[in-house]
């Protein structure tokens, strides 16, 4: 197993270094920002046992991996989440009322906040990597300092899109970030069951891109780490790949059930004690004088509040219309889309006839 | 002065033009550049616009259709050469999934204007699976327009079309007509709608219709019946095939009452289909005859040494007519 980059210990000391460039006010938001994404990541999965919403992909452990590398970003960059990478998009600027809606089954929960370049999270593995080459690509042709990253998984990295997406990026020497969540299971297929190397940061030798393994748990190295991709990007030295490692407390999505593939209950148990994102980063902050039970417990009170208010904004949003499905489908819709559509609503025969 | 130019030359030229036109247009295929392409369809392209803008990618069908859907959301206009047809099924995921779905999905946030061409069909004597007219795969997803020229006129000003066109375009080249006649070509930029089928010969008795290399053998067939049986028929070249030109279609049917559709790609589930259903829907009464269709065999197509007995023939084409008229 090769050695994981590291600058804060899970026991919440300093095992690296800071290179000047993280201040005290950038750590606190990196601590409420993780606080903020795992309140409401619990609270989506409160919803989907309600009833409230459909089917989730949760995210609980990967907070430092999601929100690190989201806080690196500038506005104009390009952002391709998957499935699971929702607190990376709210930290990108996403409302969480998007998120929200999206899980609830509006399309508009696809929508990005204007000036921002925040995708749709894509359901295929591995495709939106490719995606994300053309756009560090445009950029890069149109001489736009922003980068494209690109969210996946440790399953993503056994698809065809992946290598075609390194090895394009390395070709044509894309400002494009890779960005891989090793969370150790493919839903249920562990990452040694996955792949016969060892380690996925490996794979970037075969397309001579920089590659580096990171503790993913770790917000600090996260950070760190993205902000040399960055600027290595922004220098026109091309892509990197960087694996950050890590692993979700909970199932793959509501629908499934963790127990028939791996010891859930105790090894998220030894995670949450031993390598916590948030808790290294609260010891720290304590450590340091910078955080107490007071500003826990108003932080808390905040940042629930902020959900609870994108949940109203949700639910009180419109009732998607049944021919809100014709449109953008095309540019101008077509004579079928057209004449299908009035199909949809017409008025049933039934109706009109009096009683 | 009039000139005369293959289909493969008319595709050139639109390229040219538009390179010169649109500095938003890219080129992205395997062997494009340097080499022209395996038709030689962008020749020289690269010598006059630079590998910025002719590129010759990896050999990565996904790669490329991928990296050209985000070129297209990011201010490109991409213009991605397949080199066969059945070498897309690679990067299928990426037009199905993707180019698709992206104005869907972000509801009218990101639209992909991208164009797909393809070297289509069969009767090139080509090894295996050069030769697939899979056709229906594009016109059965939403998001997508489906265009295939007959004529080298007609691909110059649809091709300028699709690269003019928000939306996603597979523009299916059938081989066999690449360099088999030339036609005159206007020198100027000029578009062929999108969505207009082209009455091709306008007749009394009998409809057939047609699309790309299938063309020629439906009005081999017409010349031959109406010099045989002094049977009237009007051939329509459908050129688009999604959104197939419904009223042009119903039109022809209500004057002549007979139909034969006359396709290379498999009878089942072919877009021959889908034309009956059209005719089923707007003019059955008018029909006095069901509409028979001529078509490949739903095999896989053959290797070149039966290749001929897989593609539809003048003689299938006039006994399908026949059946028709005689009903």
């Amino acid at each position: 197993m090769s050695s994981l980059y590291q600058v804060l210990s899970p026991t919440g000391e300093l095992v690296g270094d800071l290179k000047g460039q993280l201040d005290e006010a950038t750590m606190i938001k990196m601590y409420e920002n993780m606080v903020l994404v795992r309140q409401f990541d619990r609270k989506s999965i409160n919803l989907q046992r309600q009833g409230r919403m459909g089917t989730y992909a949760p995210f609980e452990g990967q907070e430092a991996s999601q929100v690190g590398s989201a806080m690196a970003l500038t506005p104009g960059d390009w952002l391709f989440p998957t499935y699971r990478d929702h607190a990376a998009a709210i930290v990108h600027g996403q409302t969480m009322a998007r998120v929200f809606l999206y899980w609830m089954g509006h399309m508009e929960g696809s929508i990005s906040p204007k000036h921002l370049h925040i995708m749709p999270p894509c359901v295929p593995i591995a495709t939106q990597m490719v995606h994300a080459v053309g756009t560090a690509w445009a950029s890069k042709l149109q001489s736009e300092k922003h980068v494209s990253i690109a969210y996946f998984g440790d399953g993503a990295s056994s698809e065809g899109d992946f290598h075609e997406a390194l090895n394009f990026a390395g070709v044509f020497q894309t400002p494009t970030i890779f960005f891989c969540q090793n969370n150790g299971f493919a839903i249920s297929v562990p990452f040694s069951q996955q792949s016969a190397s060892k380690t996925i940061a490996q794979r970037s030798a075969a397309y001579d891109i920089p590659g580096i393994r990171i503790d993913g748990n770790d917000i600090f190295a996260v950070w760190l780490t993205m902000k040399e991709a960055m600027q290595r990007a922004l220098e026109g030295k091309g892509p990197t790949l960087i694996e950050a490692v890590t692993f979700r407390y909970g199932a793959h999505t509501t629908a499934d059930d963790p127990k028939k593939y791996r010891d859930q209950e105790s090894l998220s148990e030894e995670w949450r004690q031993e390598r916590d994102p948030l808790q290294r980063v609260r010891v720290y902050l304590e450590n340091q004088g910078l955080w107490n039970e007071t500003k826990e417990a108003d932080l808390i009170a905040r940042v629930n509040e902020q959900i609870d208010a994108a949940l109203v904004e949700a639910e009180s949003y419109p009732k998607s219309k049944p021919e809100d499905m014709f449109k953008h489908v095309y540019a101008e819709p077509s004579w079928m889309a057209t004449e299908q559509e009035s199909e949809l609503v017409k008025p049933s025969k039934q109706e009109g006839i009096p009683a | 002065m009039k000139r005369k130019l293959t289909m493969i030359q008319a595709i050139t030229e639109a390229t040219d033009q538009k390179l010169a036109d649109d500095s938003r247009i890219m080129l992205l295929g395997e062997d494009i550049g340097v080499n022209g392409g395996v038709f030689r369809a962008t020749e020289d392209l690269i010598h006059k616009y630079g590998p910025d803008r002719v590129v010759d990618t990896p050999l990565a069908e996904a790669g490329i259709i991928g990296a050209a859907i985000g070129l297209a959301m990011n201010g490109k206009i991409p213009v991605v050469e397949i080199q066969f047809l059945a070498f897309i099924y690679p990067g299928f995921e990426q037009i199905v999934s993707h180019a698709a779905r992206m104005r869907y999905r972000t509801r009218g946030q990101y639209h992909v204007p991208m164009v797909i061409r393809t070297p289509y069909g069969a009767g090139i004597r080509g090894p295996e699976l050069h030769s697939e007219s899979v056709e229906t795969f594009f016109a059965h997803v939403p998001g997508l327009k489906v265009v295939a020229p007959s004529t080298p006129y007609d691909a110059k000003g649809l091709l300028i079309a699709a690269m003019e066109d928000p939306d996603p375009v597979i523009f299916l080249e059938p081989t066999k007509l690449y360099r088999a006649f030339k036609q005159e070509v206007p020198e100027e930029m000029y578009r062929v709608p999108i969505g207009k089928a082209k009455v091709v010969q306008e007749g009394s008795d009998v409809s057939i219709f047609a699309w790309g290399a299938m063309l020629r053998v439906a009005e081999d067939a017409a010349k031959q019946i109406e010099r045989e049986n002094g049977l009237s028929c009007e051939i329509i070249d459908l050129r688009t095939l999604y959104p197939l030109d419904r009223d042009t279609i119903i039109a022809s049917v209500k004057k002549t009452g007979r139909a034969v559709v006359v396709h290379e790609a498999h009878k089942t589930a072919g877009l021959g289909a889908e034309i009956i259903s059209i005719i089923n829907d707007e003019a059955l009464i008018y029909m006095k005859a069901p509409v028979k269709r001529i078509t490949g065999f739903d095999v896989p197509v053959p290797q070149f040494s039966i290749e001929d007995d897989y593609l539809p023939t003048t003689e299938r084409v006039k006994d399908g007519i026949m059946e028709t008229a005689t009903f």
